[in-house]
């Protein structure tokens, strides 16, 4: 098996092998965190953060975890890097930690961190996992701030909390769409999103499963 | 390539006005002349009579509001095309067209936008245009109050076309009825518009509760006493309301001209009767101290809100809900219970047969699904 290049493992999972749009992974929290901008960007920021760090530790040691044993040693890492990302957002920005509430701890059960882990870092050199890591962290983080941009311009007329449209409560023109606040609006936008991928790239459709 | 693009706008004009060329000439031939375009034709059909209530209704109503608080003449251009005819809350015409002058945009709204929509998709996926706009838009239009603001309208039939329809493959494949959901979008986009008691009588300003409302507000010692129309008013329609949904009798008749003709499913409206009966008979015995929705009887839960319009038109439409005679029952009668439970339980709404259908939508094909499951296991037991 010849060694992936670090370029196409960097860039892939930002277009061609999206974890969110291919793979329909991290969708939970995708939902939860994308009314604001603001929370998602933190929440792609935290999710990339454990991603890198541990397909990097565990890259690094990839050679001495016992297949039998190589779960327990991933969930051990990824939940200690969580707990310290969870405590620098509580020690340095507290109000979004209080906002992000149990997503931040959740991220341990984040489906494309287990997924990489599992799939690349206990595989291949530590270079190339890190890329790796920090490609599918891209493509996380791009969906879940076109989905927050979209939420948060459509169901609050503001973004970071910066009005832009002048709300018709507050004299302006917009009426807020409220159904964009809730979490239904994030399926749909991503159903969207991956229907338009689709249709331009049409190989990243599954085969028919029935006639 | 452009030409393409616009071949289905062509090809429907064309087949509106006028008959195919091309005819086959050898036997066999289906005899039956029924298509898609006279399935429709059918269904618009069994709904003029709540078009003509939608339009008399709403102008009855609001000359009958305006002549109450003392308004000289309805604002803007309607004013102008109703200057010469008068408020006169007796006079036939005079109602019909204030009624038009509201009715008549939405409906115009409704079918240029979403028929827009189609023809992009018909155009981009190089298929013809499959006629289900005119039952759609129809609908839709029907299902809104009259003083909706006309953005709303058209962003709610674009989300029911675009999501509700073309998402799935255009109509055919859907699973939920597009109007009602561009209806459900805008009730959760615009919460505020879409049930404050100001939006249901086409005179600005002017509140009134509906009767589901101001009962399910009201205390359950007051009861049923708060509701004002006598259950007559409520049947005929003579209420404020969504446009054509207040009268159960034009959805009576309507319901009638569609199991005449087989277009609409008999087992699907008397199953959701049964199930909506039920229902409320279940809570007006088991009785509530603090919620007044407990008491409202099963003949009054049937002319109210949007029941008798969801349950003649949405329910049995021919793609949503359940295939098979068994599963009709069953998918009829959840729309029943589950309008009035909606009705009942739901704080926040007091109107739940929307959400009713689409639920019951959702499960119809699991439905049939285990009706045909048992039609098998019954005809191998037979061997």
């Amino acid at each position: 098996m010849s060694e992936p290049k670090a370029r196409d493992v960097l860039w892939e999972p930002v277009f061609d092998r999206n974890p969110v749009t291919l793979l329909i992974l991290g969708i939970c929290s995708a939902l939860a965190v994308t009314t604001k901008l603001e929370t998602a960007v933190a929440m792609s920021i935290s999710v990339t953060a454990v991603m890198v760090g541990a397909s990097a530790v565990l890259s690094l040691i990839r050679h001495h975890v016992p297949d039998t044993i190589r779960l327990f040693a991933q969930i051990s890492i990824i939940a200690t890097l969580v707990i310290v990302v969870d405590q620098v957002l509580q020690a340095f920005f507290w109000e979004l930690s209080k906002q992000l509430s149990v997503f931040v701890s959740l991220i341990v059960t984040n489906c494309i961190v287990m997924g990489r882990t599992e799939g690349f870092a206990l595989k291949h050199p530590p270079a190339l996992s890190v890329a790796d890591a920090v490609g599918n962290g891209i493509g996380y983080s791009l969906v879940l701030v076109a989905v927050a941009f979209v939420r948060e311009l459509l169901g609050s007329g503001k973004l970071f909390g910066y009005p832009v449209f002048a709300l018709q409560s507050e004299g302006g023109w917009y009426v807020p769409n409220g159904f964009m606040a809730r979490a239904p609006a994030a399926f749909v936008l991503i159903a969207l999103l991956i229907w338009a991928l689709r249709s331009f790239k049409p190989e990243q459709t599954e085969g028919q499963t029935r006639g | 390539m452009r030409n393409e693009l616009f071949a289905p706008l062509r090809t429907s004009i064309d087949v509106f006005l006028r008959s195919p060329g091309r005819t086959s000439r050898g036997a066999p031939h289906v005899r039956d002349a029924i298509n898609l375009r006279r399935i429709m034709l059918v269904i618009v059909v069994a709904a003029l009579p709540a078009v003509f209530m939608a339009m008399w209704n709403t102008g009855y109503q609001a000359n009958l509001t305006m002549a109450r608080i003392g308004l000289a003449e309805a604002p803007g251009w309607r004013g102008h095309v109703l200057s010469g005819l008068g408020y006169d809350a007796d006079s036939l015409w005079a109602n019909i067209v204030h009624g038009a002058v509201y009715f008549i945009p939405i409906y115009a709204i409704a079918m240029f936008v979403g028929r827009a929509w189609e023809l992009l998709f018909a155009g981009v996926r190089r298929r013809p245009l499959i006629e289900g706009l005119w039952v759609t838009g129809l609908l839709f239009a029907l299902s809104l109050p009259p003083l909706i603001p006309l953005w709303q309208v058209a962003l709610g039939i674009s989300f029911g076309i675009v999501v509700g329809q073309e998402l799935f493959g255009g109509y055919g494949r859907n699973i939920l009825h597009p109007a009602l959901v561009g209806r459900a979008f805008l009730y959760f986009a615009y919460a505020n518009d879409m049930s404050e008691d100001r939006i249901w009588i086409a005179v600005d300003g002017y509140s009134r509760a509906t009767p589901l409302s101001a009962l399910q507000a009201t205390d359950p010692e007051i009861g049923m006493d708060v509701i004002d129309p006598s259950w007559a008013e409520a049947f005929l329609g003579t209420i404020g309301g969504s446009m054509g949904e207040t009268s159960a009798l034009a959805c009576l008749i309507g319901a009638a001209v569609l199991i005449a003709t087989g277009m609409g499913s008999w087992r699907v409206m008397l199953s959701a009767l049964i199930g909506a009966t039920s229902a409320a008979t279940l809570f007006v015995r088991a009785g509530s101290e603090t919620n007044a929705m407990f008491l409202l009887p099963p003949e009054w839960h049937v002319v109210l809100g949007g029941f008798a319009f969801g349950v003649v038109f949405f329910a049995t439409d021919p793609v949503t809900s359940a295939q098979t005679n068994p599963g009709r029952w069953v998918y009829g009668f959840l729309v029943g219970a589950l309008s009035v439970l909606l009705r009942v339980s739901n704080p926040t709404y007091p109107e739940g047969t929307m959400m009713a259908i689409l639920l019951a939508s959702v499960f119809a094909p699991l439905i049939d699904w285990f009706v045909e499951q048992a039609n098998i296991r019954r005809r191998a037991r037979r061997g």
